[in-house]
């Protein structure tokens, strides 16, 4: 039988990269076929080519045994292709239903130039009720949780009935639950001959999921295995071609004095009198399902929206905080969940993107010093490993998890004292995620106190000092490094919570 | 394939050079058609002429790439520039009667800045409302009458020369190198950038959004001011009609310079380059006697062009 798709010799570069050289593969129908590989090796530029978003420089492209030239994204509807693109595409002033029948709208029988909409709505309410989500296709995006958003991108993606469905990350921003949703998912489109190409950083997903694992290195195909011949261990080879020592070396530190305190902090019903103590030096993890107040509870203390009540005091004084640049000045950073809409400036450069926020401080009489922020952006860039052809190139230009790494460095340079992290690993690779981790040691070492919400159990277990628990507005749980389980946080998650480990909460109400 | 690799370059080519190429364009056709085109004197004249236009459109720059838009320029121009030339008449010295120009100006740009950071009301809207009631004002404080015979030692910047330069253009050229420098290498310019590309990204990373959006209209109204105390000191009479329609021209020069209108994007070479490119027509289309009517077709068409290319090469 032919192979469902068939790449030969593809090469693309962009200005200063090759981004994807000599690349050739196959993939079966009925297949899961995971392709992975190191921030900025090539994927998404790889898929983008068969989705029609941009053109080879050369190469050949075969589906079903036919040669094919996708030179549009509408030519690769056409073919049965279609993707979940890395960073959200939909538009935030439409309604879901409006998103996921764009440009192929239900018409009226009687009058072919009108939409019909009763029947784009039930139509599009079909396709999340398949999914299992709790959304109406007549909200508006802009009302979703970044989570539900993504669940709508691939809503709209499997209602195109296509024979090849490309998933670029697409649980980088979801929850357990609806991680296990999709992949079920996934698995029954395979049963009915589709193929899946799935992208993901996270190895335990690819390895629940996928048959066939190929490994993408520097624009190259390293190798393809099958899932069940192939570790864990010898993937990550693979990937950064040398042995990797992974997985959060947290340091020991010693706890020091109360630095953050918050107290009955209110804001509508994702933060119903938040109680929170962050001490000198230590990690802080905040785990809960999403839509539990997490983020509302980062940016509360960071100062971007206005609280009804609660108090917040740093070293022992009361702060008052009416926007962002008074947290900055003093000294709490917080990276943002979703770097495109709130960390980056996507069509300026690395350089500016790293040194927004600490412009006072290199700058004389308002006058930048650059040979200053050169230097201190080629530190980042070299600390964090990010993959730029210069310090001028516009982050736009840079891949997904790179461009989240930029979104770091900002924040790591300007030296804080407490350091919000939400989702801070989101998209980013094994090896930078390790380097990131180490980072965040290295600071809690030098004594910055860090707070760090993440949806990964397993960063937030090998990272955190305590871990705090959030569901439905409150704080439901709190371990500590040693008392903490995997079961233990996703009870206290969903619910049962077990009432003796309401320390902080008990005390202080 | 290889095409698409060259086809690319081109692109990159285009995005960087395309002005300058159409500029040069337009001055090899009218140096072709029109013999007096070339000329030294005429050159002069053409930057001279582009001056007014250039100064306002140096602080429409600052505006556009914030992601907003400033209509009021021309009524902000002629009130700044009736009241100053009336007081100067009424024996107020001169430094003075520019300053205080400057301030109304900047003034008036800064009520424009706090009803958009403040108000929340879409620049479009603030300013046009400015332009309204800036122009009524100019006409009503000067109860319709021109003001002339304006001091000699106030009309050197509009009439008199720099060795060989006439004033107008200097005073362009510093403002323009003022506002390079500004948007270059300053915090200031930096933070204007980072609005214009994500006012919510810029404001979680502590820039002064508020702040900076003020003082950007309120840059935009001194420059409105500047413009016309030139423009005053030229004709050597300030009426309260002048400055009608300078938005437009404002607007023209930058966006044919390539600043996008989301902000973020473009820069103060493209606006010089634009207002010459436009300038340039018009003296061209004047040797060679078209009407006056026909000049604003054309430059319309223009515009609607280099949009189309900004569009067709991706910028
Ligand atoms: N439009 C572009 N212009 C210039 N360079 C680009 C462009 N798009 C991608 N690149 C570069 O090509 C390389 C491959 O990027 P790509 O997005 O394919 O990586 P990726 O494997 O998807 O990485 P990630 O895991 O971080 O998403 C990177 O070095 C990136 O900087
Ligand atoms: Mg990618």
């Amino acid at each position: 039988m032919k192979p469902r798709l068939k790449f030969e010799h593809i090469y693309k570069a962009f200005p200063g990269v090759q981004a994807v050289r000599d690349f050739s593969l196959e993939a079966q129908s009925a297949e899961i076929l995971a392709l992975v590989g190191e921030n900025g090796a090539g994927k998404s530029t790889l898929m983008n080519i068969l989705s029609g978003a941009i053109l080879a420089d050369s190469g050949r492209i075969f589906l079903d045994g036919e040669e094919v030239m996708i030179d549009s994204p509408r030519r690769a509807l056409e073919l049965g292709i279609t993707m979940i693109h890395q960073e959200l595409a939909l538009i935030p002033q439409m309604s879901v239903g409006q998103n996921i029948f764009l440009g192929r709208e239900p018409r009226l029988s009687t009058l072919r130039a009108m939409v019909d909409w009763k029947e784009l709505y039930r139509l599009a309410q079909q396709e999340l009720d398949r999914l299992g989500l709790k959304i109406s296709a007549r909200d508006l995006v802009q009302d979703l949780t970044i989570a539900q958003r993504q669940m709508v991108e691939i809503a709209k993606a499997l209602s195109y009935k296509a024979r090849l469905i490309v998933l670029d990350e697409p649980t980088s921003a979801l929850s357990e639950r609806e991680i296990e949703t999709l992949f079920d998912l996934m698995r029954s489109l395979r049963q009915h001959g589709v193929t899946l190409i799935f992208i993901s950083h996270r190895l335990e997903e690819v390895f629940a999921v996928a048959d066939r694992i190929a490994v993408m290195r520097d624009g190259q195909l390293i190798g393809v295995k099958a899932a069940n011949e192939i570790s864990r261990d010898e993937v990550v080879e693979m990937m950064v071609g040398r042995e990797l020592k992974e997985f959060f070396p947290k340091a020991n530190v010693q706890r020091g004095a109360l630095v953050l305190s918050v107290r009955g902090l209110k804001r509508g019903k994702n933060l119903r009198g938040i109680n929170l103590d962050l001490y000198q030096g230590e990690i802080v993890g905040v785990a809960g399902l999403v839509g539990s107040g997490r983020s509302e509870l980062a940016r509360a203390i960071f100062g971007a929206d206005r609280v009804e009540a609660g108090k917040i005091s740093l070293n022992g004084k009361e702060i008052q905080l009416h926007k962002p640049e008074d947290a900055i000045r003093l000294g709490i950073g917080f990276v943002p969940e979703d770097r495109k809409a709130q960390g980056l400036f996507l069509g300026q450069s690395v350089r500016s993107n790293i040194v927004i926020s600490l412009l006072n401080r290199i700058s004389q009489l308002g006058f930048i010093r650059f040979k200053l922020a050169d230097e201190l952006v080629e530190k980042m860039i070299r600390q964090l490993n990010i993959k730029t052809p210069s310090v001028q190139q516009r982050v736009r230009n840079l891949s997904g998890g790179n461009q989240q790494k930029v979104v770091i460095a900002r924040w790591m340079s300007l030296n804080p004292k407490v350091l919000i992290l939400d989702e801070p690993t989101r998209g980013v690779d094994v090896a930078a995620k390790a380097e990131i981790h180490a980072l965040i040691s290295k600071l809690a070492g030098q004594g910055v106190s860090i707070l760090m919400i993440s949806s990964e159990l397993l960063e937030i277990l090998g990272v955190s000092d305590r871990i705090l628990v959030m569901r439905e507005g409150n704080i439901t749980a709190e371990f500590s490094r040693k008392e903490a389980t995997q079961e233990a946080i996703m009870r206290a998650a969903t619910g049962q919570v077990d009432n003796q480990r309401l320390s902080l909460q008990s005390q202080t109400v | 394939m290889e095409k698409t690799a060259s086809r690319q370059a081109i692109r990159l080519f285009l995005q960087r050079y395309g002005l300058l190429l159409s500029y040069g364009l337009v001055v090899l056709v009218l140096s072709l058609l029109s013999q007096r085109f070339l000329g030294i004197s005429n050159q002069i004249n053409i930057l001279r002429q582009a001056s007014i236009n250039a100064i306002v459109s140096i602080g429409m720059t600052l505006v556009i790439l914030t992601g907003g838009i400033d209509l009021s320029v021309g009524s902000i121009l002629a009130l700044s520039a009736v009241i100053s030339a009336a007081l100067m008449k009424n024996g107020l010295a001169v430094p003075w009667a520019v300053l205080t120009a400057f301030a109304i100006g900047a003034g008036l740009g800064l009520i424009n800045g706090l009803m958009i950071t403040r108000g929340r009301i879409p620049p479009f809207i603030a300013t046009l409302g400015m332009l309204t009631v800036a122009r009524g004002l100019a006409l009503m404080y000067t109860q319709g009458q021109p003001v002339t015979g304006l001091p000699p030692s106030f009309r050197y910047i509009g009439a008199g020369t720099l060795g060989s330069l006439p004033m107008p253009i200097v005073v362009a050229a510093a403002t323009f190198i003022a506002g390079i420098i500004l948007l270059r290498q300053t915090r200031f310019g930096e933070y204007i950038y980072a609005i214009g590309d994500n006012v919510q990204a810029a404001r979680l990373a502590g820039v002064p959004t508020e702040r900076v959006v003020n003082l950007v209209y309120a840059f935009s109204g001194f420059c409105a001011a500047l413009a016309g105390l030139v423009l005053i000191a030229r004709l050597d009479s300030a009426q309260p009609v002048i400055g009608q329609g300078y938005e437009f021209n404002a607007i023209a020069a930058v966006v044919v310079g390539g600043t996008s209108f989301s902000g973020g994007e473009g820069g103060l070479p493209g606006t010089l380059l634009g207002a010459l490119l436009i300038e340039t027509l018009d003296n061209g289309l004047n040797l060679l006697n078209v009407s006056a009517l026909w000049e604003q077709v054309v430059k319309g068409v223009v515009i609607a062009l280099a949009l189309l290319l900004y569009k067709a090469i991706g910028r």
